[in-house]
């Protein structure tokens, strides 16, 4: 039976985790900047959440969430050996990947991981990647040693110092725009905050900036509407258009918005599950 | 004589329904079903013309009096036979063809009175056949085992179009795959059309009774995507079946569109019915909260949304529509349904802009005033604006329900397949095969959205020609 968690590691103690889960039609199509929608149980909502990475061969699909509500608080209890309702993808178009010179990829978060698979892509293109990472300290950052594995220039920002920059990374991000010749691209993963910083950092030195939008989904392969957003003053949807698009053109107030709509429920939801017995018989 | 003529003009046997107070608050169906009763009377009705213009309107060509003269006789089996030669979803078509615009509206009866009500009486056929086994109701066998493993058709998407296709298929011994995106077969039959017009239960009996052919459901496949036409011509289907449905929402470009509280019919209702929004927080899909709605549109689809949004609990619900209520495109029972329960409709105006308030929520929306011009290519008479005529509507929440546009995932992944100029699939009318050779599209991804028994007039059509090749 397909969509088994064959591994879960927790890269930071209740907050991040990842899981690799037995999909093999699905890892044999993936490709980086892909997506999945799954469900954990017959209750659960349809979430988006990346594949971070895929064997092809062995048939599996990485996944890297942050708990941030009821669904990924469950899939928290979930454990290895254990399975999802339903998994479907790969979704959304592939990372657009050419070789095309040095390409920064700033992760930030949780988007460190679906920036890992995509500067993968494009080390593996034959492109020079420069990999920017940050978390608020040294103890939040993920992927160091598999980004370092394949990435040559992996440069750190911590807020508190604790490793690397001290600050943020569009700092290092602005450094490097200002020191190296020729920046074909700028790929940006991370919450949405900063994205939209990254996009004004690189705005001045007209670099192609390409973002990740996490707009709320419903179905993932464009029959609801509910991850439209504004590109170039166009309403564009992130499961069949992106969820990928040119930085400099998406309208990120809007996004912030509509990613609140469903607040007072999310609360409601995540409220009645911390009061439930999660042990589930264990 | 004259005592039976009097018999025969008498009008319509009522429907039973819920009470609209009542049901505004609940999701179960809303129109109970004939009993035993009522069902003889209304057939009876039935003058048992000689050349019968009923099934001429049906577009699956049900042989309406034949199975109404086996009702009279109160032959079920026979009637659900006779149905059940042309049409493979009867409980499902019984409860949402626009039968006033079909057989009904082509009844003889129809001219002077009012037309049998033929709807009704095939749902009432369905429904009450149903205890029966599924794979008897529809071979008259026992169940039976598939005879040609060799042969495979693929159907992409389960919509009524792939379900017709399976349905005829599986009947002849041929093994059907179909694969879905969803994580629930069935298209618009269930994350659409809601509970209360057509519960999830006669969905899941056809569903059952196709699996008990040896049809195989494969959910969580995206055709395109998960897997292409091109690997399923690969692993050596015979023939594949496109009926991926119209999906795609349209959107009115209006300043104001993407506030927060404005949705498309399509996410508000697939919220409701796949994710079961209306039983939130014990299903964790959230819908959204509101207290004064504006549905813009006047199809089905709009009806549904709106009558869905008064059960999630709106104080408020009002059909926004440019034309007139006689332009109405949705099915006449639909709109007298939703005026019973208290759902308001504004003709004549149409949205100009949507305001929010400074948290990005919607809170009014302004409408251009409209009146009737001369017909158009429809055949409705189209909407002018009144100029500098403009009102403001507060409303919490709007729900776009003004059609849709072809899913592209599919076809973008199927480059050889030939797309007509509003980019739908172009398919030979006769057969249904697109411009890859055994590959056959029907449904709304053909036609553009259309209706369930039109979709599944495309089905067959394309199933007996691919039995044709295979057999
Ligand atoms: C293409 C895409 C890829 C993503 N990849 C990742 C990933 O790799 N790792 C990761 O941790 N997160 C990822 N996300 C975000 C992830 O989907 C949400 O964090 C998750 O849905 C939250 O669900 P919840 O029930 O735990 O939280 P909730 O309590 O429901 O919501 C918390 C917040 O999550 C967001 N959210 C809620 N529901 C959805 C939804 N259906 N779709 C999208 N966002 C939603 C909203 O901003 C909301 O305020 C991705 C989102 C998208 C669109
Ligand atoms: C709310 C609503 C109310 C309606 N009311 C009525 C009514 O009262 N009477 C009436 O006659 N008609 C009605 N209709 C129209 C009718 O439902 C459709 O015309 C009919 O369902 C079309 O059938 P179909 O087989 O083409 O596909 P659909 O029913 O659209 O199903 C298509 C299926 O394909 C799946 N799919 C899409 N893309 C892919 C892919 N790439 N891979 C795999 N699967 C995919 C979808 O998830 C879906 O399940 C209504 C429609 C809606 C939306
Ligand atoms: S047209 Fe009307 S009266 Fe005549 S056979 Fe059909 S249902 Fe009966
Ligand atoms: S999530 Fe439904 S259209 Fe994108």
């Amino acid at each position: 039976m397909g969509y088994t968690i064959l591994k879960k590691e927790e890269l930071i103690p209740g907050q991040t985790t990842m899981m690799v889960i037995d999909a093999p039609q699905i890892a044999k199509k993936a490709k980086p900047g892909n997506f999945v929608m799954l469900r954990v149980s017959e209750h659960g909502e349809r979430i988006p959440l990346t594949i971070a990475d895929c064997d092809k061969e062995k048939g599996t699909i990485s996944i890297v969430y942050l708990v941030v509500g009821k669904t990924t608080a469950e899939m928290n209890t979930l454990r290895e050996g254990g399975r999802f309702a339903d998994v479907c993808g790969p979704l959304g178009r592939p990372t657009h990947i050419e070789k095309s010179g040095t390409v920064v990829c700033v992760g930030g978060g949780t988007g460190i991981a679906a920036m890992h698979h995509i500067a993968k892509g494009h080390v593996e293109a034959g492109n020079r990647v420069i990999a920017i990472i940050g978390a608020r300290s040294k103890n939040l950052l993920l992927f160091c040693s598999e980004l370092s594995s394949f990435c040559p220039e992996v440069r750190i920002a911590t807020d508190d110092g604790s490793e690397g920059h001290k600050g943020f990374v569009t700092e290092v991000l602005q450094d490097i725009l200002e020191t190296e010749d020729e920046v074909a691209e700028v790929v940006a993963i991370g919450p949405v905050p900063m994205m939209e910083a990254v996009c004004r950092v690189t705005l001045p030195f007209n670099v192609k900036t390409t973002v990740s939008l996490n707009s709320i989904m419903v179905d993932g392969i464009g029959m609801c509407g509910a991850c439209r957003c504004t590109v170039g003053g166009k309403t564009l949807f992130a499961c069949v258009d992106g969820p990928e698009f040119d930085g400099h053109k998406v309208d990120f107030a809007e996004l912030k918005a509509r990613l609140w709509q469903f607040k007072e429920q999310e609360e409601e939801s995540m409220e009645l599950f911390s009061k439930e017995c999660q042990c589930h018989g264990r | 004589m004259a005592d039976r003529k009097q018999k025969k003009i008498r009008g319509r046997t009522p429907m039973p329904h819920q009470d609209p107070q009542v049901r505004a608050g609940n999701f179960e169906e809303v129109a109970l079903g004939y009993s035993r009763e009522q069902a003889l009377i209304e057939a009876e009705r039935c003058l048992q013309c000689k050349k019968p213009l009923c099934q001429e309107g049906c577009p699956v060509n049900i042989d309406i009096r034949w199975f109404i003269a086996c009702l009279v006789d109160d032959d079920l089996e026979g009637a659900f036979n006779a149905i059940r030669r042309t049409n493979s979803l009867p409980a499902v078509c019984g409860r949402v063809c626009p039968q006033e615009t079909q057989c009904e509206g082509r009844c003889i009866l129809g001219k002077k009175h009012e037309p049998v009500a033929i709807g009704r009486l095939e749902r009432y056929v369905a429904d009450t056949y149903a205890a029966r086994s599924a794979c008897e109701e529809v071979t008259d066998l026992a169940a039976c085992a598939l005879e040609r493993e060799d042969v495979r058709v693929a159907c992409i998407g389960s919509g009524p179009s792939s379900l017709t296709v399976a349905g005829y298929l599986a009947g002849r011994g041929i093994k059907v795959d179909v694969f879905e995106a969803l994580h629930e077969p069935g298209g618009v039959l269930i994350y659409g059309i809601p509970e209360f017009r057509l519960p999830k239960s006669v969905v899941a009996r056809e569903l059952d009774g196709l699996r008990q052919l040896g049809v195989t459901f494969h959910t969580n496949w995206v055709g395109g995507k998960t897997i292409t036409v091109q690997d399923l011509l690969e692993q050596g289907y015979g023939a594949i079946f496109i009926g991926v449905g119209a999906g795609l929402p349209r959107f009115l470009g209006v300043p104001g569109e993407n506030l927060v509280g404005v949705f498309s019919a399509n996410e508000y209702l697939t919220r409701v019915n796949l994710g079961r929004a209306y039983a939130f927080p014990n299903y964790d899909t959230p819908a959204y909260r509101a207290r004064r709605v504006a549905v813009i549109g006047a199809g089905n689809v709009a009806m549904d949304a709106a009558r869905t949004a008064l059960r999630m609990g709106a104080k408020e619900v009002s059909i926004v529509y440019r034309r007139s209520e006689d332009e109405m495109p949705a099915r006449r029972e639909e709109i007298e349904h939703a005026v019973e329960e208290g759902i308001r409709i504004r003709c004549l105006c149409g949205p100009l802009a949507f305001h929010g308030d400074n948290q990005g929520r919607l809170k009014a929306m302004t409408v251009q005033k409209m009146e009737l011009g001369q017909p158009d290519e429809s055949g409705r008479c189209s909407p002018v604006c009144l100029e500098g005529q403009t009102e403001q509507i507060s409303c919490d929440m709007a729900i776009i329900a003004v059609g849709t546009r072809p899913n592209p995932i599919l076809l973008e992944a199927t480059p050889d397949l030939k797309l007509n100029k509003w980019g739908y699939v172009e398919a030979d009318p006769e057969t249904g095969e697109t411009s890859m050779p055994n590959v056959f599209a029907g449904g709304d991804i053909v036609t553009g959205a259309a209706t369930v028994i039109s979709a599944m007039g495309a089905g067959r059509r394309a199933a007996r020609e691919i039995a044709e090749r295979l057999l």
